[in-house]
């Protein structure tokens, strides 16, 4: 199954459904590299919040695609992981380490419009908070 | 009263299968959504273990019942290669594939027992059992 990519503005979404394959999730990796250039988009936003299962193989590639998303000059955000996911995640001991996570798709769209607010930050400008 | 099923481990999509007809056995025997979730997890790494050291196995899903506690058991058995060293393999952060290492010290965290019996060149079982709350 597919994961549907919808383009909103300056941004990719991709709705990732329950029961995903491996390869589905390689195949969201290579769609999403390509289409952040394709659309020239500036940020992704992944939904996993119909995910019942975030296990070592989903979070290592979900942290692979935003390393990449960021290679490719954009951001990414992953939004919507549910409580019960959160728990057995930090159980098994997986951390999705630096990448950004926010509430629900409506907390994603805020967390963008703020980077994208956010011009380049030179040395002189280091002391200004930072927006998160 | 037993129950078992079998899910042959052959393909990513196996691991689908398996995960769906654990969480339905555990939601049937009125796993808490939180254990739900725990023990779908250790389904989804026991059986990409499965593909990932052995190529092929199978899962085998079990309700068990003792003094009134029911539970589940999720055994992963494949005739793989084998594990050299289990007590090493149950460490956390050991890993033979450059993988996260998470694998079988991740299950027996998420699950309440995990044994593991391995032999060079014959194969490995993994039963894992969790215990209704």
């Amino acid at each position: 199954m597919e994961v549907p990519i919808l383009k909103q503005g300056p941004y990719l979404i991709a709705t990732i459904q329950t029961a995903l394959h491996d390869t589905d999730m390689l195949q969201l990796r290579d769609a999403l590299v390509a289409k952040v250039g394709k659309f020239r988009s500036r940020g992704v936003i992944v939904d996993v919040t119909s995910m019942d299962v975030m296990d070592s193989f989903s979070s290592r590639t979900l942290r692979d695609i935003s390393h990449m998303i960021r290679l490719r000059g954009a951001e990414m955000v992953i939004v919507g992981i549910q409580p019960e996911v959160a728990f057995a995640m930090v159980q098994l001991g997986l951390m999705l380490e630096d990448v950004p996570t926010a509430l629900d798709l409506e907390e994603g769209l805020t967390f963008m419009n703020q980077r994208m607010k956010v011009p380049w930050m030179g040395e002189k400008d280091r002391k200004r908070p930072r927006a998160i | 009263m037993r129950s078992e099923e079998k899910v042959p481990i052959i393909s990513d999509e196996n691991i689908v299968t398996a995960r769906q007809r654990g969480r339905a056995l555990a939601a049937q025997l009125g796993f808490s959504s939180t254990d739900l979730v725990l023990i779908t997890t250790a389904i989804s790494e026991l059986a990409r273990n499965i593909l990932l050291y052995a190529k092929r196995g199978e899962i085998v899903l079990e309700s068990i019942s003792d003094n009134g506690r029911q539970g589940i058991i999720v055994v992963a058995q494949d005739d793989g290669p084998g594990i050299a060293n289990v007590d090493k393999a149950m460490e956390p952060g050991y890993s033979t594939s450059g993988n996260l290492g998470l694998g079988l010290p991740g299950v027996r965290r998420l699950m309440d027992d995990v044994k593991v019996l391995s032999r060079l060149g014959e194969g490995t079982t993994v039963t894992a059992t969790k215990w209704k709350r």
